[in-house]
């Protein structure tokens, strides 16, 4: 895969760094991945392994003292990466929509729904309120919001957690983006409440042909809704390919480990692999491979050289990438 | 205001024999005696209360002892003066302090920014009397722009006395509103520089962000929205403030307020004055709360009733 010609995103070699007082400290370093139109890709990994970093990234809604350092990063064909801060603003919610971890905190507490929506049409499409506000109204019934008439003058604490959910979901629709960056949409939700969000995301993204870029740290729903999987760590991307690929018969040690830490329903006695030690800090990431220290099959190789991981359908940053005889 | 009054009243009753006061030294017994029974003071202090607070409720806080006029006409001769003045001072306080404390939120580290910070910190510490003398000195001796004191030509509107209407009542206006309000200024900027920076690291202003809203609509729309609460608290305790700093503003600018009735009546211990003053002043404070109180629901849904129950109905 290439950049701009099937792919809808094309981020090459990403860097973001952080400058801080003792120099700049490298948060994401050689990211590259594509994502297609109407694809949805999962992003996994630990905490601070720099998933929700990437989405923000590609948003350009990186606070300072972050920045891009290398790297490009193109939507549709054209670069996004080092656009004006307004031609951004234009892209953003306009291309490129985005769903944060929180429902609870990400509607503004006093406006209504509908005028938080109507705002966001206004700002894109040049529609009157009137019709700012009748296709606002069409968005909350299409993610599920009963009685949508009454509810569209609601405020946002007069919703329940779920449905505040939806609410920003239409909020990251209404202006019909090609690509959604949902970063963690189901972490702060009930888990019955998880599922339905869920499906309704695949659900909507599917009739719209809208591709996302699915930040999560729950293999479970990864496993559910993405078509591709990218797991990092460290800031890097270790593995990426597609979602049964990657889950089946992983190939980077680390997404390995990560799969035999799943508590399964089949074997619920088993005891739960883990992976010793914990990832390390931006200021202390190990030379070669970053996963190196805490990998089973690390060699005098991993240490020194970096390993990359090529642009095959299932690729792996890896040295001594599993096969499927020898898996843990 | 209850507790208000028994203050008023203790100091009333206590401070000094007002019989003493109010005849002169060769009055004889019988005058005395005669006077006593007509203020009441021979009654039991409780009865004197209830009656100090039953007159108070009709608006009569008895006579002064200086000019022997009514206190209650006394003060309401005075009130729109200091009135027209706090609220000339509060206005200019929420008009110039809100932008301030937006722009310097989010140009946060310019040097325009920076300045201002700097100049609020005077303004913060500079004493209203001396910032008032200094302004005398510049503008009216110096530069003879503006009039050092009085109110200027006054208009009577329905028995209320106002500067509004005339040049050189608001021209008088000028100096004593700036003065009165610059404190006020800083302190509404800062706070709502405190409050948007506070607001602008949420998570609805994230998002607000991230949908490509324009920066206008992020600042003023969203995030000034949710700063108003607080600069509605503020506000309405400060007009409080305001009326204390009056006293001293007044005294400086010679304004025919009540500050400077009050500051004539504690030279002469006039105390029917300063009580009726810490009447009238109390019920303002009360009345401003009142106020607040109700706008809070006006600015933030989740307060109002029917929202309440919305929400209820809702789950």
């Amino acid at each position: 895969m290439s950049a701009g010609t099937s792919s809808l995103l094309s981020v090459r070699d990403l860097k973001v760094v952080f400058d801080g007082r003792k120099g700049p400290l490298t948060a994401l370093d050689g990211i590259s991945f594509d994502i297609a139109p109407g694809e949805i890709l999962g992003v996994v990994g630990e905490s601070g392994a720099g998933k929700s970093l990437t989405g923000t990234a590609v948003i350009g809604l990186l606070d300072p003292p972050g920045r891009i350092a290398a790297g490009s990063i193109h939507l549709a064909g054209e670069r996004i990466d080092n656009m004006s801060p307004e031609a951004m603003r234009r892209v953003r919610g306009r291309k490129i929509g985005a769903i944060f971890q929180d429902p609870l905190t990400s509607l503004h507490p006093l406006l209504t729904v509908g005028d938080q929506i109507s705002d966001t049409i206004l700002t894109h499409l040049q529609v009157t309120r009137d019709e700012a506000r009748s296709r606002a109204l069409a968005l909350l019934r299409q993610v599920g919001i009963p009685a949508a008439e009454t509810r569209i003058d609601h405020f946002p604490h007069q919703f329940s957690g779920g449905m505040r959910q939806r609410v920003v979901i239409a909020l990251a629709l209404c202006a019909e983006p090609a690509l959604i960056i949902a970063d963690e949409p189901t972490t702060a939700l009930d888990v019955s409440i998880q599922a339905q969000i869920t499906s309704l995301l695949k659900r909507l993204c599917r009739e719209k042909g809208t591709a996302i870029m699915l930040v999560t740290h729950d293999m479970g729903v990864i496993a559910e809704t993405a078509d591709r999987v990218a797991v990092m760590y460290a800031g890097r991307i270790a593995e990426i390919g597609p979602v049964e690929e990657v889950t089946q018969r992983p190939k980077h040690p680390y997404t390995a480990g990560l799969m035999a830490s799943i508590p399964s329903v089949q074997h619920r006695n088993a005891v739960l692999n883990q992976i010793d030690g914990s990832m390390p800090r931006l200021s202390a990431i190990p030379t070669g491979c970053s996963f190196h220290p805490r990998c089973l099959a690390s060699s005098a190789r991993c240490s020194k050289e970096r390993p990359e991981h090529g642009s095959t359908l299932h690729a792996v940053a890896c040295h001594h990438p599993l096969t499927d005889a020898k898996h843990v | 205001m209850l507790t208000v009054a028994l203050l008023a009243f203790v100091i009333f009753r206590f401070v000094g024999d007002p019989v003493e006061l109010m005849l002169n030294e060769q009055a004889s017994q019988a005058q005395r005696d005669e006077l006593r029974e007509r203020l009441g003071l021979n009654r039991n202090i409780a009865w004197q209360f209830v009656t100090f607070v039953g007159n108070a409720l009709r608006g009569d806080f008895g006579i002064s002892y200086r000019n022997q006029q009514e206190v209650f006409t006394l003060i309401a001769e005075r009130f729109p003066a200091t009135f027209e003045l706090v609220m000339v001072a509060t206005l200019l306080s929420l008009a110039v302090g809100i932008p301030l404390g937006v722009y310097t939120a989010i140009r946060r580290g310019s040097l325009l920014a920076k300045a201002l910070e700097f100049v609020s910190v005077l303004g913060v510490s500079l004493p209203s009397f001396a910032l008032g003398i200094l302004f005398i000195l510049l503008f009216s001796v110096t530069l003879q722009w503006l009039p050092a004191f009085g109110r200027g030509e006054i208009v009577q509107v329905g028995g209320w006395s106002t500067g509004f209407l005339t040049p050189s009542g608001r021209l008088a206006l000028i100096l004593p509103g700036i003065t009165l309000s610059l404190f006020q200024i800083t302190l509404v900027m800062r706070l709502v520089r405190a409050e948007m920076l506070e607001t602008m690291r949420t998570d609805f202003i994230r998002f607000a962000r991230a949908r490509g809203l324009s920066d206008k609509a992020v600042h003023f729309r969203y995030a000034l929205r949710n700063c108003l609460m607080p600069v509605v608290t503020v506000t309405g305790l400060q007009i409080g403030n305001l009326i204390a700093f009056a006293l001293v503003t007044e005294t400086v600018f010679q304004w025919p307020g009540m500050g400077l009735l009050f500051v004539q009546a504690v030279t002469f211990v006039d105390i029917p004055v300063m009580a009726a003053y810490l009447m009238v002043v109390s019920f303002i404070f009360v009345a401003l709360n009142t106020v607040v109180d109700l706008l809070y629901a006006y600015v933030d849904p989740r307060l109002r009733e029917d929202a309440v129950t919305g929400a209820a109905n809702a789950r």
